[in-house]
């Protein structure tokens, strides 16, 4: 666990960039730093390892003053990922890797080999060891940015903006995979993002943090989009929030219809025996691949033919995903499907809609209903 | 003709040997090359680094530059005067001839160190220290072998000067491949003079290839791209995962 305490930080020109911060990173938690350029979201994060020291007030790390540990010596034992992932240039990906280790005066050979498994980790297999960052792209180097982070197993992690460089396509994958890769680690990360959607989706509890360095409000992600505290918190959390707020909402059981199908390779007849309806869901081994409109082809189904835009959500998966289905699909029927990928059966938009209705939401805290400059604890 | 009258006197097994002939002059050139850029370096490449570390002084790495500007010869002739009524011996003679030649190999030298460290990512200077570098290994592991490419380019420039400008050495009277072209032209025997320059330049470019050698051994590949394989991210490993194939298309390599 990593605990503020009223920690200030005002820098020799006058200007404080955290104003008694206190806050706490539960252990095997991802709590998010987010907020406004200005707002000492970094300048928190690089006092954890004395990359600034505070000017006032504590941060414990399981009871441990940091300002009590030689710096060198605590940073070894933090993983820290930088916003442009910072590689050796000189070194391979696989030295890069085995830096701390190294440090900490582990035999070549086996902080070699740890690399190599962290790499693996990451979702880079051998034959990227030997390459230099050079000849990586952004988000392979931020990727090996991770694994030199974990390559000595710390138990705490901070990161700083890690996946903000790189395009939205290869953000959304590293996101995705830093989620799996804690779930099987239960690492206590600290992370820092100016980017609200990512602090949503990555977070256990995201910190919003205001200009002037203080702590605006401190929540998990689906209790910070139901109840923002104040204006700038809601303002800083943007519009359309209560749809968003449907990610972290399960869908009930939806009334599902059965959807008529055909599988792929289907004649032109067989389509349109099918249906009665414009248009017709192809499918193959019971899995959703698209639409066609069976009045409108003339040779058997391919894949080439598919109306791809539609969207398909899981049965338990989040209501967004029931409704971006419904929406989004040429026929307005949502395609749901098992855990396995198979054909369920469709829902309409207002099917959905009125589950949204009955669906619960959380509840607000006592304390948040005055907003008060406190902080405390996380909502449960 | 003065070319083949060149080539004899080049070839004439004669004139490389003895105290006038051209393999002693050739060592005391390559020694005062050698002592004045070994100077050099320790003077420019610490201060160099210091300034970029620190961020004090730059105002030094302009000042080397504007110093090329006086003339060697004029330089040499003032140091000449003083050192003869103030130091006795042979140094009165090599020492001013030394020190014109460190004034003249300092600023490439600095830039370089000054250039080389600046130039230094700041992201991984970030990364090292948040590693739990101490301020010196990150001096050591980090800035030091990043900044090799413009040290090795500043040596190099610093060392062609010398081996040029060294040739002045000669109007101290203590030798050198200049003793040639003065020699010659007092003598009226061109080819000497041509010869003599001919062996400058080669000396040149043959230390030049010597450091581009080392530059090869000593700069990481991850630097200058070489012996680096071009194939891009990707291609060749059928194990990737689908992610790594969509950003792999992005390398930069």
């Amino acid at each position: 666990m990593i605990r503020f305490e009223q920690v200030v930080k005002t820098f020799p020109d006058g200007t404080t960039a955290v104003d008694h911060l206190s806050l706490e990173a539960p252990t095997g938690k991802i709590t998010v730093l987010v907020g406004p350029s200005g707002c000492g979201k970094t300048t928190s994060l690089r006092m954890i390892n004395r990359m600034i020291d505070p000017t006032g007030g504590r941060i414990l790390i399981d009871d441990q003053d940091v300002m009590d540990v030689d710096a060198p010596k605590l940073r070894r034992g933090i993983g820290y990922v930088i916003q442009h992932a910072g590689l050796f240039p000189h070194r391979t990906v696989a030295d890069n890797v085995a830096t701390v280790p190294l440090l900490l005066g582990t035999p070549k050979a086996e902080a070699k080999e740890r690399a190599h498994e962290v790499l693996e980790l990451v979702g880079l297999p051998g034959d990227f060891a030997d390459r230099y960052p050079a000849q990586l792209s952004g988000g392979q180097q931020q990727r090996v940015g991770v694994a030199r982070a974990l390559a000595a197993d710390p138990p705490v992690m901070l990161m700083d903006e890690p996946f903000s460089a790189v395009d939205p396509v290869v953000r959304d994958q590293l996101q995705d995979e830093f989620l799996r890769l804690q779930s099987e680690l239960g690492k206590t990360i600290v992370f820092v993002t100016h980017d609200i959607d990512e602090a949503i989706k990555l977070g256990d509890q995201v910190a919003v943090m205001r200009v002037g360095g203080k702590l605006a409000q401190l929540a998990e992600p689906a209790y910070l989009l139901a109840h923002p505290i104040d204006d700038f918190v809601s303002d800083f959390i943007g519009r359309d929030r209560g749809y968003r707020a449907l990610s972290f909402t399960e869908s009930p059981r939806l009334p599902l219809a059965p959807e008529p199908s055909v599988a792929l390779g289907a004649t032109v007849d067989e389509a349109r025996a099918a249906t009665g309806d414009d248009w017709l869901l192809v499918v193959a081994d019971g899995r959703p691949q698209g639409w066609i409109e069976p009045e409108r082809i003339t040779a058997p189904i391919e894949q080439g033919m598919l109306h791809r835009g539609g969207t398909v959500a899981t049965e338990h998966g989040p209501l967004r995903a029931a409704l971006d289905a419904a929406l989004s699909s040429p026929s307005r029927r949502g395609v749901i499907v098992d855990d396995d990928g198979k054909l369920l059966g469709t829902v309409r938009a207002h099917q959905v809609l009125s589950a949204i209705e009955r669906a619960d939401r959380p509840e607000v805290h006592e304390e948040d209903i005055a907003p008060t400059e406190s902080v405390g604890e996380a909502a449960p | 003709m003065i070319l083949t009258d060149t080539w004899k006197w080049l070839v004439d097994g004669a004139n490389w040997s003895g105290t006038d002939g051209i393999l002693h002059r050739l060592e005391q050139h390559v020694i005062y090359t050698l002592i004045t850029l070994a100077i050099s370096c320790l003077i420019a490449l610490p201060l160099g680094s210091w300034i970029a570390h620190t961020g004090h002084g730059r105002w030094l790495v302009s000042l080397a530059n504007a110093v090329r500007a006086v003339p060697s010869l004029g330089l040499l002739c003032i140091l000449g005067i003083w050192a003869s009524s103030h130091i006795s011996g042979d140094l009165a003679l090599t020492g001013p001839s030394i020190a014109v030649l460190v004034v003249l190999a300092l600023p490439p030298l600095l830039a370089g160190a000054y250039a080389g460290v600046t130039e230094v990512d700041p992201a991984a200077r970030d990364a090292a220290k948040g590693m739990g570098m101490t301020g010196a290994q990150v001096f050591a592991k980090v800035e030091l072998p990043n900044s090799l490419p413009l040290v090795f380019s500043g040596l190099r420039s610093a060392s062609l000067q010398v081996i040029a400008t060294a040739t002045i050495a000669a109007f101290l009277g203590i030798g050198g491949l200049g003793r040639f072209l003065l020699d010659g032209q007092a003598s009226g025997e061109y080819q000497v003079m041509i010869g003599g320059s001919v062996l400058v330049a080669v000396l040149a470019l043959l230390v030049d290839l010597l450091f581009a050698l080392a530059q090869r051994y000593l700069v990481s590949p991850g630097l200058t791209g070489r012996r680096v394989r071009r194939h891009t991210a990707g291609t060749g490993t059928g194990n990737l995962d689908p992610a790594t194939n969509l950003d792999g298309e992005k390398a930069t390599a």
